[in-house]
């Protein structure tokens, strides 16, 4: 297993070189010039010449990205063009709230998901399955950002109960912090929870045509021990798949929801940077995110381990 | 029991806000960068006016008024000017600010501003006396020093700290101390989030009440705090909530439901404005002829335009004059093809100008709704005098990199496209960088061409007497609508929302916040 992790670890790194390679080369592709949008809109011509110069957005391509290689080997990511602040503080700046969105929406998902699967499962055929698959289908087919305005409506506007945007820090205070957490999470964790809920229904279906369900009924266990010790356990590898590259997706930027509730998270960040092309701020973010996919890739095929015996790498 | 009077205490302070007033504010866009001198992005102007103060400033009238400045004196042959500083100015660090930063700062000014150039072109010498006193000599008289150091607009000659203001004028200053009547919290900054200010306390504002920029910038919030909020919206929702106190800019489209809330202050606060600009490219087939720019004139109706953009007839009027509506420069000299529509006539002057046939590349930022929504009027319009229309979709950055392309527009090159420009910005004919016809070498994007333009500009620049100065101005504007540098397509008046709990908010072109008290 030390083995294993070791190998997998030191893949990341040619997988992180390709990302690099294949993102600076896109961006130096695409048409638009940080140059022309800091000089802003009055500029003359020759003053955004001078900005390019001065920025280093005349020299050669290559001689760019040497020098942005030769700085990430030494981890520094550069700064952005625009704020002057190093990329490694922007992305610290919204690292905790994005973390703290992708928490609690994936908890949100889980805890409601995960039961509801079950019982569909078990339930199949009858009301409470064609229940609770029309809330998977309309959680999932339901837009997020017409979601988010209607909690807004009912809960900020016409309750008066919850904060419409913005994100406050867990050290501000925990109650303002789960505050402005409820209703991102709550919309976001929709279309999680529709999916877990399908999935778990899904596979649970299948594990509780087995044989040995049908042994451990026959030895006398109630359903709730059939159910969530061995059937769930064996049903569970797709749906950490399924949780972790929610987990992804989610730190990866979900930027509806983030302008929607006006959270500050990565997911804004990298639009911003693109919209922008702050060169720097974007490719360190796809840099960290190509590194975050590989280590979440990682922890899922640990899970599976600890999940089915049987799997050993 | 102690403990517990403690942690009520702290629980009222806390429910309270006590911590100090705060005016949370949503600005037009997100702060990017904090050196209004190295960029001309208004956002970044308006955080220079925060935290930095002014030689001179524009009152309501336009007209310069001190603001550091205690009192100057101009020579009787008009070329020295000498200033003499307000005593107890400070920078945010505590030290005084001195002659030799103001120096030091305009200099830097001076080689990224048109008006700010144009003055340095005329400055024999900018010499510092003692601490408070610097002398400006001038080469020949010139018109317009009191307005360039009052200049209300990007860039605006804010003064900085020398060691900050000796930094080259292509390099960003990350370090933002400045003399104004706020403090910019540099660690509180979350860029595209929230920018925080708080107040001054040693601040000294003018006895004078605020016009415009000029007047005594007095604060009264303890905290003002810009949260950016991308959607429109969620930021409706959060003003009429009460969790902000202002909306700088909100979309016309809200407009109704914000001016029916009993809480919610609808007003213009921008009396200039803003004008919309049609620029076509002056170097390549067809509008490199005169008649095929001036087709363009007879073909737009601003009214059509405004409808489309804006939409509610009490936020838009129809305008032909180049340097605004509602400014002392305003005339309608020379604007009939403007503001009567003749397709016939449009259709006429393009086939006069040789117009074969070829696509005429519009770009069309879509990411700018109302830039958009001008693209599509013009390419209807154009499409009804007979022209090929190619509208190219493309985002605004996309926009403002290839508008610096020189080529033919069938090579990567493009014959038209939207922006606009604030009254405060389109009001001079120095400061109205859309009219240079200083070719490819001085003039902006689409590259205007023509002596006279530049001649009268001159003219106009060095003129002391206003009358002489209106009549330049009614020739130049002739010869305006002769070369048609840009087509205005309309002058536009976008309001702001605000919280009834606001007081003295100031009516200017630019934001300000000072003067506003938050009552509850």
């Amino acid at each position: 297993m030390g083995t294993y992790l070791l190998r997998r670890l030191l893949a990341t790194i040619p997988v992180m070189g390709v990302v690099a390679l294949f993102v600076f080369a896109l961006l130096h592709l695409t048409p638009g010039d940080p140059a022309a949008v800091i000089a802003g809109d009055y500029a003359s011509p020759a003053d955004v010449e001078r900005i390019r110069h001065q920025l280093g957005l005349d020299k050669p391509l290559h001689t760019q990205l040497g020098i942005w290689l030769w700085h990430v080997v030494r981890g520094d990511l550069g700064t952005s063009i625009f704020s002057g602040l190093p990329v490694t503080k922007l992305i610290a700046q919204r690292m905790e709230p994005t973390l703290a969105l992708t928490v609690a929406t994936m908890t949100i998902a889980v805890v409601v998901a995960v039961p509801l699967g079950i019982l569909a499962a078990w339930k199949a055929g009858t009301w409470i399955d064609r229940l609770v698959m029309v809330f998977a289908v309309l959680g999932f087919s339901i837009p997020v950002f017409w979601l988010g305005f209607l909690f807004i409506y009912g809960f900020s506007i016409r309750l008066e109960l919850l904060p419409v945007q913005g994100y406050v820090s867990f050290k501000k205070g925990l109650l303002p912090f789960l505050k402005h957490l409820v209703l991102p999470s709550l919309t976001l964790g929709m279309v999680y929870m529709a999916l877990i809920a399908r999935m778990t229904r899904g596979q649970h279906a299948g594990v509780l045509r087995e044989d040995y369900v049908r042994t451990a009924y026959a030895k006398g266990l109630k359903a709730g021990a059939v159910l969530l010790r061995h059937a769930l356990k064996n049903a569970a590898l797709p749906i950490v798949t399924i949780i972790g590259i929610g987990v992804a997706l989610l730190i990866g930027g979900v930027v509806v929801t983030e302008s929607v509730f006006a959270i500050p998270g990565l997911g804004r960040l990298t639009v911003d940077a693109v919209l922008h092309r702050d060169y720097p701020v974007i490719q360190g973010i796809i840099l960290v995110f190509s590194g975050v996919y590989v280590l979440i890739n990682l922890g899922v095929d640990i899970v599976y381990t600890l999940l089915d015996p049987r799997i050993r790498y | 029991m102690r403990r517990i009077a403690w942690v009520a205490a702290l629980l009222v302070v806390w429910a309270a806000g006590a911590w100090g007033v705060t005016l949370r504010v949503i600005p037009h866009a997100d702060l990017k960068n904090l050196d209004p001198i190295w960029t001309t992005a208004y956002i970044t102007r308006n955080h220079g006016y925060m935290i930095y103060d002014t030689l001179f400033a524009l009152d309501a009238n336009l007209q310069p008024q001190p603001q550091m400045v205690e009192s100057w004196e101009v020579s009787d042959d008009g070329l020295t000017y000498t200033f003499r500083l307000r005593p107890g100015l400070k920078w945010h660090d505590g030290t005084p600010v001195r002659a030799a930063d103001c120096v030091a700062s305009i200099k830097r000014w001076g080689k990224r501003d048109g008006m700010g150039q144009k003055l340095m072109d005329f400055t024999a010498a900018l010499e510092v006396v003692d601490e408070r006193t610097f002398v400006l000599r001038l080469k020949e008289p010139y018109g317009l020093v009191l307005h360039s150091l009052g200049k209300i607009s990007s860039n605006v000659p804010f003064m900085m700290p020398e060691r900050l203001a000796q930094t080259d004028a292509f390099t960003q200053i990350t370090e933002p101390i400045g003399s104004g009547p706020f403090i910019f919290k540099k660690d509180e900054w979350v860029p595209g989030h929230k920018v925080v200010y708080v107040r001054n306390p040693a601040y000294v504002p003018r006895p004078e009440p605020p016009s415009f920029a000029a007047g005594g910038k007095r604060v009264y919030v303890d905290r003002v705090e810009w949260l950016y909020i991308p959607d429109p919206a969620t930021a409706q929702a959060a003003l009429t909530a009460g969790e902000v106190d202002y909306y700088e800019r909100p979309p016309v489209d809200l407009l109704p439901l914000m001016e029916k809330h009993p809480d919610i202050e609808v007003a213009i606060i921008d009396p200039l404005g803003t004008q919309g600009w049609l620029r076509p490219n002056h170097l390549h087939p067809p509008f490199n002829h005169k008649k095929a720019r001036q087709a363009l004139l007879w073909m737009v109706k601003q009214e059509d335009y405004m409808r489309a953009i804006i939409g509610d007839p009490k936020y838009w009027r129809v305008c032909g004059a180049y340097f605004m509506c509602g400014t002392p420069l305003e005339t309608d000299v020379g604007a009939e093809p403007l503001l009567q529509q003749d397709l016939e006539k449009a259709r006429q002057l393009m086939q006069e100008a040789g117009y074969d046939g070829r696509p005429i590349i519009i770009m069309d930022p879509t990411d700018i709704p109302i830039l958009h929504g001008a693209t599509l009027v013009t390419a209807r319009l154009l499409r009804k005098i007979g022209v090929n229309v190619q509208v190219q979709a493309m985002d605004w950055s996309t926009l403002t990199s290839r508008r610096a392309e020189k080529k033919p527009p069938e090579e990567g090159g493009w014959h038209i496209f939207h922006t606009w420009a604030t009254g405060a910005d389109v009001a001079s004919p120095v400061a109205n960088i859309g009219i240079s016809g200083g070719c490819e070498e001085r003039a902006w994007f689409g590259w205007p061409c023509d002596e006279r333009i530049e001649k009268l500009r001159d003219q106009w620049a060095r003129t002391t007497d206003p009358q002489k100065q209106k009549e330049l101005v009614i020739e130049l504007q002739r010869v305006l609508y002769d070369v048609v540098p840009y087509v205005n397509y309309g002058q536009w008046f976008l309001p702001t929302a605000y919280r009834k709990t606001l007081r003295g908010v100031i009516v200017s072109p630019v934001p300000f916040f000072w003067n506003i008290r938050k009552v509850e």
